[in-house]
């Protein structure tokens, strides 16, 4: 029991006066950090009274929340597998027949698809490229501005809480032809939107927009973790501010960096709302959540709407997990004990 | 940093300043754009001016006297504030044994809706599109305001254990030494401490909720459940000839002025809520 | 004010830590009582039980005679100060203090004087109605120390309350506490794992290592007569020297040379049956510059020779180490280390403390005869740590 214990000691008998703050148990201690030391040796077996209540009491707590979480996501999700090997139109609901992976052929062979995904990729890329660039600069300067802190932060919010199809129809407006202060922009006359390399720019502009924000503050929770007292030892080890940034911020800010980007990387592959209200997909704009939307929503295709889901859904989870193999992003929350 | 003399820093403030307006007229611009559609006459609506020569208020009234808008508006309201107040509710629950209890299966919790705050919405659309009509609940509320719990819920659960894990629990004991019993050492002392990070998750799930498009699009089909933000898409105008783009922006800034609001009296907070959750990596 | 009783009381963790183990404990009315010891070795639960916070495994304890294992916190009519003070952050200081008077119903005439009372004691009136996150550390603690003296409660525990202070300011507050102990007599159990306080504020010191209790006395009585090896290492600062020594003919074979044994010597050994090995312990403050010790002291004691490592000067005296060929370390000696988790209990390997008079000509580097008392030497089993020079 107490060899454990070794290296939290610090007052020892021949240190009367320095022996400050005993590191014991935090303030969270009592009941929130059972298993340590004997925990691990007999802890398993045996269960009190009292570590059963509290089982029950975490159980009875968590219940409703993971109840409802699973009942609206898992059911569905296995609902729109068998949905997706079904040949189910609902306008000939008739025709509802089992039909394999057909549906999964007939989607993985369309050119829409494939120009759809390569859209949603591009936009993905790009967008979350920039993103990064912008939020960080961003998040620079929410940080560490001398001047109007409250006031850069609470505009910085706007993007962030208002409603994508209000900053959609906002762009789309600007760049309509006549109505728009942007239309004349580059080519006079010109309709920006009916172009598919210029509506392109314009959904991810409106994409960018409105998610920097996002990603700055989840960046500036990173810049939080970088003591003052580094970036102060940084220069006068003669780091310029450049230097320091990459060589010391960025380093120790790069969790952060990661969990921000999986984060924004996967809420882009999602795109819908901007895709929606700039160009309903017109133009081969379409994104993979449009075309299923199109699908599933307007052509009542509910078995290669549901392929699509799927498809997309197994599309997110492979960037999770190259994101966390190839990186090694710790996902937020993985990690509820300990560390901090 | 104060070390760098009088002149140095006002160099400094003001590089600061220009840097800072930049950030405002990046945030604004598009914002002040539909507001300023919103204000103009049908007449100058096309011209192209980022400020109306023609200020009316007749985009207003329109909307605000058609049912259409109306009761978009109700349905906003009322299913953001049901989902919001029920996902805090759950949220609050859940993150209290997180942070705070020892239980088998906690990290799987986590895991789970951490898989569900990343989960593309779109592949529920359909499952959920064909469920909620088999049990009547395709555009109803609650057909909307269950997803909105769901995809809520992880926001929720983050930024309450965030914000749980910070409470110094001691206090708990302390006041049970002051002679409280459990539920006044609950509701004198935890409860005050915690309100805060409730109050700010209610927020951000308000926020979120109001935002949604994609399922209010999928899962309503009638005003009786439709949203704005899918309402103002759907509008056309009075009549065949005419711009919807006047009511179009109005009704944006109608359903933008509760997040201004919200931003310009919570900023710190929202702020805390965002970045804490993201810190506890 | 009451006497409080700790029967056999065992405490075991729901995950299986057996954390204190059949502790007995009386505590006097009105008295002042320290439970010291190494980090993790189960103060802070005993203290827990008994202010009703964590439930007692085994045992009884009794307030005024009265069992109260299954009574809350709240009916045991205890005041308690934390290591982190446990101020509420969203009360103002008079908030904070008056919380347990409001708890229990006290009218607002009373609940006031009681606080501008307590306040006036801890020289808090000018801070009353400010939050504590703006006051200072010493300020924080003295908040905390107000929340309980304003019920005027059957008992104080305090955790750890001065742990947090910096070393000047807790000296400090380590006199104001045991002041307005004295002065409002009430019984206090107060927990710290620094001797020096366990040494100067208790009436009695209670050991405790490893959920165990060791010893429990007056602080002079630890001092000079510790019960084991633990003990005698734990209490005292610089610590107590240990070396091994083996019995040889007529005296001890150790690292300071032979040594003869004194009469008071004899009997100790021929008590635990002449061991053939012990652990011989002696205090740095024992130890004198050879040169500066009349004969009749010289007669009473032992000289050693050794190679000066380190001079310290303290200005009153001066600490002089001294570099020990010492290889065989028992067993026993190094979980002792191991367990009060700092290799200077027993002096760190192959050094030897001695405090010496600020006069001494030692220099580092010197060959230096001290001499010691033999009359304060002790010696230990080197299996059970147990003392044997203790009479019984
Ligand atoms: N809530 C708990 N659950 C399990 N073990 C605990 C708990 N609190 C303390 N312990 C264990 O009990 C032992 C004694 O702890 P504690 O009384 O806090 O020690 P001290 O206050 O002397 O530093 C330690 O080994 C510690 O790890
Ligand atoms: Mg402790």
């Amino acid at each position: 029991m107490s060899g454990e214990r070794l290296s939290e000691d610090q007052a020892a008998p021949g240190s009367p006066a320095d022996g400050t703050a005993e590191p014991g148990p935090s303030p969270a201690g009592g009941s929130g950090r059972g298993g340590r030391t004997g925990g691990t040796r007999s802890g398993r077996r045996t269960l009190t009274e009292g570590q059963r209540s509290e089982r029950r009491l975490a159980l009875l707590l968590c219940a409703p929340a993971a109840l409802v979480m699973i009942a609206v996501t898992g059911w569905p999700i296995i609902y729109s597998v068998w949905l997706s090997l079904q040949r189910y139109d609902l306008r000939f609901p008739a025709d509802q027949e089992f039909v394999g992976l057909a549906n999964y052929v007939e989607v993985l062979t369309s050119s829409y698809w494939w120009t759809s995904f390569g859209v949603t990729l591009l936009i993905t890329v790009v967008s979350v490229a920039i993103e990064l660039v912008l939020g960080m600069a961003l998040a620079l300067i929410m940080h560490r501005t001398i001047v109007g802190r409250g006031l850069v932060r609470t505009s910085a919010l706007v993007p962030y809480g208002i409603v994508t199809v209000v900053a959609a129809f906002s762009w789309r407006y600007a760049w309509t032809p006549d109505t728009g202060y942007l239309a004349n922009l580059f080519a006079p006359g010109s309709a920006p939107l009916t172009d598919q390399a210029s509506a392109l720019a314009i959904i991810t502009l409106a994409e960018v927009w409105k998610t920097t924000p996002f990603m700055a503050l989840l960046l500036m929770a990173g810049l939080a973790l970088v003591p003052d007292d580094l970036l102060k030892a940084a220069s006068m080890d003669g780091a310029g501010p450049w230097q320091r940034f990459i060589k010391v911020m960025v380093p120790v800010m790069k969790p952060a960096i990661l969990v921000a980007l999986l984060f924004r990387t996967l809420d882009a592959f999602r795109i819908f709302d901007n895709i929606y209200v700039l160009t309903s997909g017109a133009q081969d704009t379409s994104s993979v959540s449009i075309l299923a939307n199109t699908n599933l929503i307007q052509a009542l295709n509910l078995g290669i709407g549901s392929t699509m889901s799927v498809l997309i859904f197994l599309s997110v989870a492979l960037i999770a997990f190259v994101f966390v193999k190839l990186f090694g992003t710790a996902a937020p929350g993985s990690d509820t004990e300990g560390r901090r | 940093m104060a070390a760098f003399g009088g002149t140095d820093t006002r160099a400094r403030k003001l590089r600061w300043s220009l840097l800072n307006t930049l950030v405002v007229v990046y945030a604004l611009v598009p914002v002040l754009w539909i507001m300023s559609l919103s204000f103009k006459t049908p007449a100058t609506l096309n011209d192209g001016n980022f400020i109306p020569r023609e200020w009316t208020l007749e985009n207003y009234r329109s909307i605000l006297s058609t049912t259409e808008f109306l009761r978009a508006l109700l349905n906003s309201i009322g299913i953001a504030l049901i989902a919001t107040a029920i996902a805090v509710v759950l949220g609050t629950m859940a993150a209290y044994a997180i942070a705070r209890l020892q239980f088998p299966g906690k990290r799987l919790l986590v895991g789970v809706s951490l898989l569900i705050a990343m989960f593309p919405q779109i592949s529920l659309v359909s499952p959920l599109f064909e469920i909620e009509r088999t049990l009547g609940l395709f555009d109803t509320w609650p057909g909307l305001i269950l997803p909105y719990i769901t995809f809520s819920l992880p926001l929720a659960i983050y930024t309450l254990s965030a914000f749980f894990r910070e409470i110094p629990w001691e206090l708990e004991k302390a006041a049970k030494m002051d002679g409280a019993t459990p539920g006044q050492a609950f509701l004198k002392v935890i409860a005050p401490l915690a309100a805060p990070g409730v109050f700010t998750t209610a927020i951000l799930v308000f926020i979120f909720c109001w935002n949604d498009f994609l399922f209010a699009l999928t899962l309503t089909s009638t005003e009786r459940s439709r949203t704005v933000p899918v309402a103002l898409s759907f509008f056309t105008g009075d009549s065949q000839f005419q711009d919807p783009t006047g009511s179009i922006s109005a009704a944006a800034v109608v359903i933008t002025v509760p997040i201004i609001v919200a931003v310009l009296f919570f900023q710190r907070r929202i702020v805390a809520g965002l970045t804490s959750g993201a810190v506890k990596g | 004010m009451s006497d409080i009783v700790l029967d056999r009381v065992t405490k075991r963790y729901p995950d299986g830590a057996l954390a204190v183990q059949e502790v007995n404990i009386e505590i006097a009315d009105g008295e002042f009582i320290i439970l010291v010891g190494p980090s993790g070795c189960g103060k802070s639960t005993t203290l827990n039980m008994i202010a009703g916070l964590e439930d007692i495994t085994s045992g009884e304890l009794r307030i005024d005679g009265t069992v109260v294992n299954d009574r809350a916190p709240k009916d045991r009519d205890i005041a308690m100060v934390f290591q982190s003070y446990a101020l509420y952050p969203h009360l103002s200081v008079r908030e904070n203090m008056a919380f347990p008077l409001r708890l229990a119903k006290l009218d607002t005439a009373t609940i006031d004087r009681k606080v501008n009372e307590a306040a006036r004691i801890l020289d808090l009136t000018q801070h009353l109605d400010r939050r504590p996150s703006n006051l200072s550390g010493g300020q924080r603690q003295r908040v905390a120390m107000g929340r309980a003296i304003v019920r005027n409660p059957k008992a104080f525990l305090m955790d750890e309350p001065l742990s947090n202070l910096d070393a000047k300011l807790r000296v400090q507050m380590r006199t104001s506490v045991s002041r307005l102990q004295k002065q409002l007599g009430t019984t206090t159990v107060y927990v710290t794992h620094d001797q020096t306080e366990a040494m100067t504020l208790g009436d009695r010191v209670v050991v405790m290592r490893g959920g165990v209790v060791q010893q429990i006395g007056a602080p002079q009585h630890l001092y000079e007569h510790p019960a084991n090896l633990f003990v005698a290492g734990f209490i005292g600062s610089p610590a107590m020297n240990f070396v091994p020594a083996a019995v040889a003919d007529g005296g001890l074979a150790t690292a300071l040379g032979e040594i003869r044994l004194t009469d008071r010597l004899r009997r100790a050994m021929e008590r635990a049956d002449a061991p053939r090995e012990v652990i011989l312990g002696i205090r740095p403050e024992h130890f004198e510059d050879a040169s500066l010790v009349d004969d009749r002291m010289r007669a009473e004691g032992d000289v050693f020779t050794g190679l000066v490592d380190v001079v310290e000067s303290m200005g009153s005296d001066k600490y002089v180490y001294y570099a020990l060929d010492e290889k065989a370390r028992s067993a026993e000696l190094e979980e002792l280390a191991a367990d009060s988790g700092s290799s200077d209990v027993p002096a760190s390997e192959g050094q030897l403390v001695t405090r010496l008079s600020a006069v001494s000509p030692v220099r580092e580097g010197d060959h230096h005869e001290v001499w010691f008392d033999l009359g304060k030497v002790q010696l230990f089993d080197p299996s059970t740590g147990r003392n044997l020079t203790l009479e019984a």
